[in-house]
C-alpha cells in the first residue's frame, strides 16, 4: 500500500525568512494600530482618544474654532500649497513607527520613541493661532511643555537655538516633488523662546491623537508666533549655537523673519496684520494684539529689542 | 464689451456697426449663456445664505477667489472671441462678446467689494492705504477702473457716440485690463506659481496674436502701397 508522501515543497514556495518576518512585523504593528484605534494611519477609522485635563491658566476663555475648519483647513505644503489640500491628501502619510532625534549641544542626545512621549503627563491647552496670512483659530491642543522634553536631553551652554526638522516621505507627500520651499522644512526658536512654558510639544487636538494633515504625530505650537513657525511632523530636533536657516525665511526672508511674532505694527509686505479674521467669519474685523495677545507672558523675552527690524 | 475687432472692420470706420447676423439659435442661446454666467455667483449666494459647507472653511476667501477667478476668466474668453472668429469664421460669436465682457466687470467689481468689505471692512484710510502700499492690490483696483468705462460703454449707444474708431480705441483698454488682472493675480500668491504662469500664458498667446496679425498686415499693406 503506497503511504500517503507529501508533495516536495518547491523551493520558490518557501517564504523567505525577511518576507516572514515582515509579516510578523506588520501584524505587529496592526495590532499597535488597532489599539490605537488605528488613528495613526486609515482616515476611515475613528482617530484615537487622547483625552487630558485642561490647564486652565494657560488657555484662552474664547470658544474654540469648529474642529471641522481646523483639522479641515490649514498650510502644510508637503501635501500641497491649497489649504485644503492637507486634508484630503495626508491620509497616506506614516506615522508609526516614529522617532524623534534629538541632539546636538547636549548632555544625553537620544532617540525619542513617540509612544514614550504618549505615555507622559498630558494637558490640554486652548491657544490663540495666527496664521500670517491674517486668519486665526482657536484651537484646544493636547500636549507636554517643550522644556520637559529639553530636561530630558539636557541642553549645554552652548545651546542657544532650538532647530526643528519636518519628516520628509516623498512616496506620502505629493508636495514634495514641487520645490516651492528647500525640503525638509526647517524651523527655529531661540532656546529661551523654547524653554519658554506656552511652547507646547503638541500631539493631539480636541481630545484625539493629531489628525496626520495637522501634524502628527509631534509638532510644536508657538502661540505667539505666526503658525509657519509652529513645525509639523517632527523626526528631528537639534539643540545648536547658531541661529538656524528655516524655511519660509530662505524662501522670502523680506516677508517672513526669523522672529515673526505676531505683530499688528509690522505689516507683512502684501498684506496688514492689523486684523484678522476669526474663522468661519466672513468679515476681518477682530483687531490683531501684539504676541497674538500672550504679551503679559512672552514680552520680557524681547525687552529692548527692535521689533520692526527683527520681524 | 467689444473692442478692437471692430476696428478692423470696414464697416466699424463708417460709423454705424452693422450687427453680424447670426444663424438664429444664436438669440435664443443668448439667455443661456446669462444664466450659465451666473451659475458662479449663484453658487456663491447660496453659500453665503442657504449652506455655509458649500465654501468651506474660509467662505470670504472662497468669495474672493472664486469671483476673482471668473473675472480673469471671463477677460480671457472675451479676448479669445476675434482670435477664433477670425480662424473660424464665426462670425456670430461678436454676439456674445459685449455678454462676456460684462460679465468679467461683473465678478471684478463683486471681487473689489468682497475685499473692500470683507478684508479692509469698509475702513477708508484702510483701503487708501492698502491701495498705494501694495502693488498687487494697486495693480488689481487700477485694472477694475480701468475696466469700469469699458462697462459704461458698452451699448450701442455709446458706440454711436463716440463713434466707431474712438470706441475701438477705447476698449483696447482691455489689454491692459486683462494684463494687469494676471500681474495682480502674479504677485499675490504666496509661493506656488502654476495658476499665475497659466494665465499669463494663456493671455500671451491672445495678445501675441493680434501682435502677430498686425506685423503681418503691415509688410504686405507697405508692397501695395508702392
Amino acid at each position: 500500500m503506497p503511504m500517503f508522501r507529501p508533495p516536495p515543497i518547491a523551493p520558490s514556495e518557501i517564504t523567505p525568512q525577511s518576507v516572514f518576518l515582515d509579516r510578523r512585523r506588520f501584524m505587529q504593528g496592526a495590532a499597535a494600530l488597532g489599539a490605537l484605534g488605528a488613528g495613526g494611519g486609515s482616515a476611515l477609522a475613528a482617530p484615537a482618544a487622547l483625552a487630558a485635563p485642561r490647564n486652565a491658566a494657560f488657555s484662552v476663555d474664547a470658544e474654540p474654532t469648529p474642529k471641522k475648519l481646523v483639522t479641515g483647513y490649514n498650510n502644510y505644503y508637503e501635501f500641497g500649497t491649497g489649504k485644503y489640500d492637507p486634508a484630503a491628501s495626508a491620509d497616506q502619510m506614516k506615522t508609526r513607527p516614529w522617532t524623534i532625534e534629538v541632539g546636538g549641544e547636549v548632555e544625553k542626545p537620544q532617540t525619542i520613541d513617540i509612544e514614550a512621549l504618549l505615555k507622559m503627563q498630558l494637558q490640554e491647552r486652548v491657544y490663540r493661532f495666527r496664521c500670517v496670512e491674517a486668519w486665526s483659530m482657536v484651537v484646544p491642543w493636547v500636549g507636554l511643555e517643550f522644556n520637559q522634553l529639553a530636561k530630558m536631553v539636557g541642553p549645554t551652554s552652548k545651546a542657544k537655538y532650538v532647530k526643528f526638522t519636518t519628516a520628509m516621505q516623498p512616496e506620502t507627500m505629493p508636495g514634495l516633488r514641487v520645490p516651492v520651499l528647500d525640503w525638509p522644512y526647517v524651523e527655529g526658536l531661540r532656546i529661551d523662546e523654547a524653554m519658554h512654558p506656552l511652547t507646547l510639544l503638541t500631539l493631539g487636538v480636541y481630545g484625539e491623537i493629531l489628525p496626520n494633515q495637522n501634524g502628527a504625530p509631534v509638532r510644536i505650537i508657538v502661540p505667539w508666533k505666526y503658525g509657519f513657525k509652529s513645525v509639523k511632523s517632527i523626526v528631528k530636533i537639534e539643540f545648536v549655537e547658531q541661529q538656524p536657516g528655516t524655511a519660509w525665511n530662505k524662501a522670502a526672508a523680506n516677508e517672513y523673519g526669523f522672529y515673526s511674532n505676531v505683530n499688528p505694527n509690522v505689516d507683512h509686505p502684501r498684506w496688514t496684520q492689523k486684523r484678522e479674521r476669526a474663522l468661519p467669519a466672513l468679515f476681518a474685523s477682530r483687531q490683531t494684539e501684539i504676541f497674538n495677545g500672550y504679551g503679559d507672558q512672552v514680552a520680557s523675552l524681547y525687552a529692548g529689542m527692535d521689533l520692526k527690524s527683527n520681524f | 464689451m467689444a473692442n478692437a475687432a471692430l476696428a478692423d472692420k470696414p464697416a466699424a470706420r463708417r460709423g454705424a456697426p452693422k450687427p453680424a447676423r447670426g444663424p438664429d439659435w444664436v438669440r435664443w442661446s443668448k439667455p443661456v449663456v446669462l444664466l450659465a454666467g451666473l451659475i458662479p455667483v449663484a453658487r456663491l449666494v447660496y453659500g453665503v445664505f442657504g449652506n455655509p459647507d458649500l465654501l468651506g472653511a474660509n467662505p470670504a476667501e472662497t468669495i474672493e477667489h472664486t469671483t476673482g477667478d471668473w473675472c480673469l476668466y471671463f477677460l480671457l474668453i472675451t479676448l479669445s472671441v476675434t482670435p477664433l472668429r477670425r480662424l473660424t469664421g464665426w462670425n456670430w460669436l461678436i454676439k456674445f462678446r459685449r455678454m462676456l465682457g460684462l460679465f468679467a466687470f461683473f465678478y471684478g467689481f463683486i471681487h473689489l467689494m468682497a475685499y473692500l468689505g470683507f478684508d479692509m471692512v469698509f475702513d477708508a484710510e484702510a483701503i487708501v492705504k492698502d491701495i498705494w502700499k501694495r502693488p498687487f492690490v494697486t495693480v488689481g483696483f487700477a485694472a477694475l477702473l480701468l475696466m469700469t468705462p469699458l462697462a459704461i460703454t458698452s451699448t450701442r449707444g455709446w458706440v454711436l457716440r463716440l463713434g466707431g474708431p474712438r470706441w475701438a480705441r477705447l476698449h483696447q483698454l482691455i489689454y491692459v485690463v486683462a494684463t494687469l488682472g494676471v500681474l495682480h493675480y502674479w504677485w499675490l500668491v504666496k509661493r506656488d506659481l502654476t495658476w499665475p504662469i497659466i494665465f499669463a500664458a494663456m493671455l500671451a498667446i491672445l495678445l501675441g496674436w493680434r501682435v502677430y496679425m498686425k506685423v503681418r498686415k503691415r509688410p504686405s499693406a507697405r508692397r501695395a502701397a508702392a
